[in-house]
């Protein structure tokens, strides 16, 4: 077998080592990539930068542990910026481990701003039903959730004193990783009831949720760790995503090379082979 | 006959005409009617979710005593981890009892991250493989696959300034969206045509059988 053919031939293994190196040797370096952001995320950044002070905002986590690795950097991204303008966050999830991966979120980066719960946050919790549970909600959110995650009643809460339905909400941003999700949200909030919706979604279903920011039923849009990674650079506070961005680089970079080794040898051991049928 | 056909296609009829002309017809008692069929939904919603654990449960015990002998320890512990974290869920506290916070992020959260990390391994190696200039329309699937690469991360301004950023640009913005919006129109065409079966009764293969 000639050098060319055992590349074509390439064991998975020294391509899965390969990913591996250059995945794992730009994280340890800890090197954080500055990443330029685009119209779509400045959008959402501008919309909470126009919030005033003590607005109350709907924080969807409509993913599980899955798409933690690219999800959770954008949420604790946009966490961090809400709570550095005071906003008053309300946490839902339309996943059932979504209030859950908020309550991590929060944990973390409240140590820094302090909000008090009840008061600054809360966490609504978990409700099966997908589409039907925000369609509830905008009739009425205390009916879809008369006890919220903790199994406090609703009335308790002092923040959700004067929120009675999803108009009440200044603005409602979603991080999802399917069905459902960020589309939902738009469908109900947006489109019935005018409730501006942005947020964020998996690289791989970005394409998917295009359509719908040209057409304005979305503000914004953060796609996959790259989105997250923009808007670390928008609030001056490079973290998770921007460290991550690092080995996707590396990762992409190596992907190409592959794929042009790949063509390369393809093309060689074609011309090799019509040599041999002409001579 | 009647409990088994006639009346599950009268409660989706009724259901599914309340829905819509509660969207067009923004009158209190169709909103009223709205409101209730919702609750009603989310209450069947929520004995779904017990169905199915149920469902996963006894399939799980009927494999692991009596299906076959290699895999019965992968039933059991499907069993063991759905009783031992509902268990925990159950204790005081909720999700913030300390078990089951241990479960789920030590376990299921590291676990669940991990089989999803596994992609870019597969993604690597199957690009090796399978992205090859074959074709006239395989060249320019592979192009447009560079590009987008190389757009989604910072090394594409790094190499070309804005050119490979605003080509990335583009292509999701034109290319993409038109392709997304024929396939959401067909999409959406195709669920009306089955809601309008759905309602009249035409389409029944929800009901079982036929």
């Amino acid at each position: 077998m000639s050098f060319l053919e055992k590349l074509d031939k390439m064991d998975r293994r020294i391509i899965f080592l390969l990913i591996a190196i250059v995945v794992f040797v730009p994280l340890l370096f800890k090197y954080k990539m500055k990443v330029p952001a685009r119209d779509e995320v400045k959008a959402i950044y501008n919309k909470i930068e126009s919030l005033p002070e003590g607005s109350v905002v709907l924080f969807s986590f409509d993913y599980d542990p899955s798409t933690l690795a690219e999800l959770q950097p954008m949420a604790k991204a946009v966490l961090k910026h809400l709570m550095r303008k005071k906003i008053k966050i309300v946490f839902a999830g339309l996943w059932p481990q979504g209030p859950k991966l908020a309550d991590e979120v929060l944990k973390d980066v409240n140590k820094k701003f302090h909000y008090k719960k009840g008061i600054d946050y809360t966490n609504l919790g978990y409700k099966q039903g997908g589409i039907v549970v925000i369609s509830s909600m905008a009739s009425s959110i205390k009916d879809t959730f008369p006890t919220i995650a903790d199994g406090t009643s609703y009335d308790e809460i002092p923040l959700l004193r004067n929120i009675h339905t999803l108009k009440d909400f200044s603005f409602i941003i979603s991080l999802s990783a399917g069905d459902p999700g960020i589309t939902h949200w738009m469908m109900i909030a947006k489109d019935r009831f005018g409730v501006p919706v942005a947020g964020g979604c998996t690289a791989v279903s970005a394409p998917q949720i295009y359509p719908y920011l040209n057409s304005h039923q979305l503000l914004g849009l953060m796609g996959g760790l790259n989105g997250a990674a923009q808007y670390e650079t928008l609030i001056s506070d490079r973290d998770q995503a921007s460290l991550g961005m690092t080995a996707q680089t590396f990762a992409h970079a190596l992907i190409i090379l592959l794929i042009i080794l790949g063509n390369i040898t393809m093309f060689l051991l074609k011309r090799k082979r019509n040599e041999r049928r002409a001579a | 006959m009647f409990l088994k056909r006639q009346l599950p296609l009268l409660i989706t009829a009724i259901a599914a005409l309340v829905m819509i002309f509660a969207y067009f017809i923004p009158h209190p008692v169709v909103s009223g009617l709205r409101d209730s069929a919702q609750s009603w939904y989310l209450v069947v919603a929520a004995f779904t979710m017990i169905l199915g654990i149920l469902n996963l449960l006894i399939v799980s015990i009927n494999r692991a005593t009596k299906g076959a002998k290699k895999d019965r320890f992968y039933h059991w512990v499907t069993v063991v981890s759905l009783l031992g974290t509902i268990f925990f869920g159950f204790l005081k506290g909720g999700m913030d009892n300390s078990g089951f916070d241990f479960i789920f992020k030590y376990i299921y959260t590291p676990l669940s991250a991990t089989l999803f990390s596994l992609l870019a391994f597969y993604v690597a190696s199957a690009s090796f493989r399978a992205f090859r200039a074959k074709s006239t329309m395989a060249t320019i699937l592979l192009l447009t696959a560079f590009i987008v690469m190389l757009g989604q991360v910072p090394l594409g301004q790094m190499l070309t300034g804005n050119i490979i950023p605003d080509a990335t640009n583009w292509i999701m913005n034109v290319m993409n969206m038109a392709g997304q919006r024929a396939v959401l129109i067909g999409a959406a065409l195709g669920i009306i045509a089955t809601s309008i079966k759905i309602i009249l009764g035409i389409e029944r293969s929800y009901l079982g059988g036929e």
